[in-house]
């Protein structure tokens, strides 16, 4: 084989490697985008979602000793329950939308490895009375405490 | 007024930088010196126009001017002082004037600097830098107005996005954007190169030091909001293959080649389509990654059509790229290699491979941020690959960069002899390997750090024996160890420069493969004067304050932390809370060692203070990246001096 063949074959063989290695990569880490009616049509234990939906009153549980968090995510049409450990983030609560990252199993349940609340696009007004009266609170009921510098 | 006079300047400016862009190509194609001088004269005044609206907005920010809608999005009257001017790159459209401002400095410099030394391309240069100028001031003036009024006037403003009110969230993006529009010099003089049809050297030694110092912007700016993103956003992490950060890596990535493919083609004149290739890319890049980040495409394909800013940037990446690749098909038959490869063990090959692999994680990075895109676009399901299909895909290859990276510089030109490798790289491999073991048999069992180890060791000893034998060979000649050492590395400052950049980017490595396969983390509650222990660490919450800041209120945790019985410090991790904003934002609190860091984040907490939950890190070796960029610092300063060669 001339140099300019061998270049070549060299070049095929590398760049053949890294499409493969792009395929697996890509097939490993899909995450597909699912609501609950969608969910619950096809699950499929051990496949990796992202799970969008309204987390459902009466639902949410958090046991901050355990880290246990408990919920059920819905679109109005199915349900469907998550389990999680960690705190819940930020913005996360009853009625609220939220998106969960992680895997179907088994027995019956979500199992989410990420938490995220949906945060609202709506402009807030700011200083709104209603969050300022939540402050002075928490400043008062925190007052004299230990740790208090 | 402020509104009114802010939008006339950048109006006023785009109409000089398009008369310029003009004036400087009529000019070049009738020979006009005139009209080049012309042209001269309205860079100048665009730069003085966009300077004049920077400044005026600024002072609308200082003022609290909530006429104008930018400033009333993003200041309130709580916002401290320095916040109040870096408000003005706190958005879109205040980056994009500073982005112009940047750009049209670098035009100034480079009249200043080639105004009487490149007769043929200089006119050209210009003119393209001009035309890129104008279509910045295009966006400033059509889609994204910086200047826009508000009424009625609201007695106060939104408030700055709280996660900007950071030293690193001030720099950050300066940085990036020196970086980003630093590559449009090089971009200007390979178009002007393919215009007059001058395709030689010429182009890429007068660009040589200006990729430089754009790469090195770029570089630093990845470091800051690395940087930023470990030390405020309270994940504990500096890089999650966010698009966004994917976005500035990209143009970095094909960078980097181009900085190494332009030296082949000035020793061996070849590469020449290749490395128009590259810096046509990454200028491109720079732009896709603003399009990416700015046009709300990445939410979801359908989300784009309804801002007018993507549509301009992806009008114009489809203008650059087809203008470029359109002047490189019509100059194909200058773009004839002068030389040839002669053997897959050469600096040549090494250089070559070099890029295959840089252009190659750039495409795994662009295909993974993009395929989302695709995949709704093309099959309409939603699905995104996130940081595992990056570090699977990137790992191999950044290792075998690294690799390269010990090979490239000593290997021999054209063909490598037997007696030439076993020279230089049979006791550099011998240490790495022993290393590699070494570590070993210290207990490392993560078979990616002990190869990651390995190999920057084996760099490490190429480098240094490089040195060695230079240094060596001046004490034989007679002189002294000190003034030889610093002769060597003045006199040949790029290529020591370049090493030492190589020494940077090894400890930025040892720091992420290290704090990839050692650090740990937990999440645990505790009452107040209840402790745990992680990674030898004793932490005790000793109880939450709550205080009032001047635009926020502030929950404090109070943490003591001892290490075998000392004790260590106090720590007081928080959780800030904007009245502005939905959700608080983490305040951490973190010890930074060498070794490791211990990084405290403050989750839910009970009312009455009675207990919290917090989420703990032992990062390891993260403060050697912070480290190797001070390294590369120095490299990059080191090379961008003049060449001494010549002289």
């Amino acid at each position: 084989m001339n140099r300019r063949g061998k270049f070549l074959l060299g070049g095929g063989v590398i760049v053949a490697a890294l499409a493969y290695m792009i395929y697996a990569g890509v097939s490993q880490s899909v995450v597909y985008f699912v609501t609950p009616s969608e969910l619950r049509a096809q699950p499929v234990a051990g496949k990796a979602y992202r799970l969008g939906g309204m987390v459902q009153p009466g639902s949410l549980k958090w046991e901050p000793r355990s880290l246990d968090l408990s919920f059920t995510l819905s679109d109005g049409k199915a349900a469907v329950p998550v389990r999680h450990k960690g705190t819940p983030p930020d913005l996360f609560a009853e009625g609220r939308g939220a998106v969960v990252e992680g895997t179907w199993t088994s027995d019956g349940y979500f199992k989410a490895s990420l938490i995220m609340a949906k945060h609202s696009e709506e402009y807030k007004a700011p200083q709104g009375a209603e969050s300022q009266a939540g402050y002075k609170e928490l400043l008062r009921t925190l007052k004299g405490q230990p740790g208090n510098p | 007024m402020t509104p009114e006079i802010g939008y006339a300047l950048t109006a006023v400016a785009l109409a000089l930088a398009l008369y310029g862009a003009g004036a400087a190509a009529i000019g070049a194609r009738r020979g006009h010196p005139a009209l080049i001088q012309s042209s001269q004269h309205a860079a100048l005044g665009v730069f003085v126009l966009i300077a004049a609206a920077m400044l005026l907005l600024v002072y609308a920010f200082l003022t609290f001017d909530f006429s104008v809608r930018y400033v009333a999005m993003n200041t309130n009257r709580g916002t401290p002082f320095y916040y109040r001017i870096t408000a003005l790159w706190g958005a879109l459209e205040g980056s994009i004037i500073l982005w112009s401002w940047m750009l049209s400095l670098y035009t100034l410099l480079v009249i200043l600097r080639y105004r009487t030394r490149q007769p043929e391309f200089y006119p050209w240069v210009l003119s393209v830098m001009l035309g890129i100028l104008a279509f910045f001031l295009l966006v400033m003036t059509i889609p994204a107005p910086p200047f826009q009024r508000l009424t009625p006037i609201p007695p106060d403003g939104r408030g700055l996005n709280p996660l900007l009110e950071d030293t690193g969230m001030i720099t950050h993006p300066v940085a990036l954007y020196l970086g980003f529009t630093g590559f449009t010099v090089p971009f200007a003089f390979a178009m002007a190169a393919l215009i007059t049809g001058r395709i030689g050297d010429e182009w890429l030694t007068a660009t040589r030091r200006w990729t430089i110092v754009a790469w090195y912007f770029l570089s630093l700016g990845l470091l800051i909001g690395g940087w930023w993103s470990y030390h405020v956003l309270g994940w504990g992490g500096y890089w999650a293959w966010d698009p966004v950060e994917n976005a500035a890596f990209m143009p970095w990535l094909t960078g980097t080649a181009f900085l190494h493919s332009v030296m082949i083609q000035e020793r061996r004149r070849i590469l020449k389509l290749w490395n128009l290739t590259l810096i046509i890319l990454t200028f491109g890049l720079t732009i896709f990654g603003t399009f990416l980040t700015r046009s709300g495409i990445l939410s979801s394909v359908h989300s784009f059509t309804q801002g007018a800013i993507g549509a301009f940037f992806l009008g114009f990446i489809a203008l650059v790229l087809l203008g470029a690749f359109g002047l490189v098909a019509a100059r194909g038959d200058r773009l004839k290699a002068q030389g040839e490869l002669d053997s897959i063990l050469s600096r040549e090959s090494a250089f070559l491979l070099n890029n295959l692999f840089l252009v190659a994680a750039a495409f795994t990075v662009f295909f993974g941020t993009v395929f989302p895109l695709l995949s709704e676009a093309v099959r309409g399901v939603k699905v995104s690959v996130g940081a595992p299909f990056f570090n699977l895909v990137n790992i191999p290859i950044f290792l075998a960069l690294i690799f390269l990276m010990g090979v490239g510089p000593l290997i021999a030109w054209r063909r490598a002899s037997r007696e030439n490798l076993r020279r230089n790289f049979l006791w550099p491999v011998a240490v790495g390997v022993a290393a590699a073991a070494v570590f070993r048999l210290l207990g490392v069992a993560n078979a990616l750090a002990l190869l990651c180890f390995g190999l920057v060791v084996f760099v490490t000893a190429t480098i240094l024996m490089d040195f060695y034998r230079a240094t060596r060979a001046k004490l034989l000649s007679g002189e002294r160890l000190l003034p030889a050492m610093g002769g060597l590395v003045i006199r040949q400052n790029r290529r020591y420069g370049g090493f030492v950049v190589h020494l940077g980017i090894l400890v930025i490595a040892l720091g992420v493969f290290g704090s990839n396969a050692w650090s740990i983390q937990t999440e645990t509650t505790l009452g107040r004067g209840e402790a745990f222990q992680i990674g030898g660490y004793h932490v005790r919450f000793d109880g939450l304050a709550a205080s009032e800041e001047s635009n926020h209120f502030k929950v404090t945790g109070t943490f003591t932390v001892a290490n075998n019985g000392h004790r260590l410090a106090v720590m007081y991790p928080a959780k800030k809370f904007y009245p502005q904003e939905q959700t608080p934002i983490a305040y951490v609190d973190y010890l930074m060692g060498l070794r490791e860091d211990l990084y405290l984040v403050l989750g839910d907490f009970a009312r009455d203070g009675s207990q919290a939950t917090i989420k703990v890190q032992v990062n390891r070796m993260v403060t050697l990246i912070w480290i190797g960029g001070l390294i590369l610092t120095l490299g990059a300063a080191l090379a961008v001096l003049p060449d001494r060669k010549k002289a």
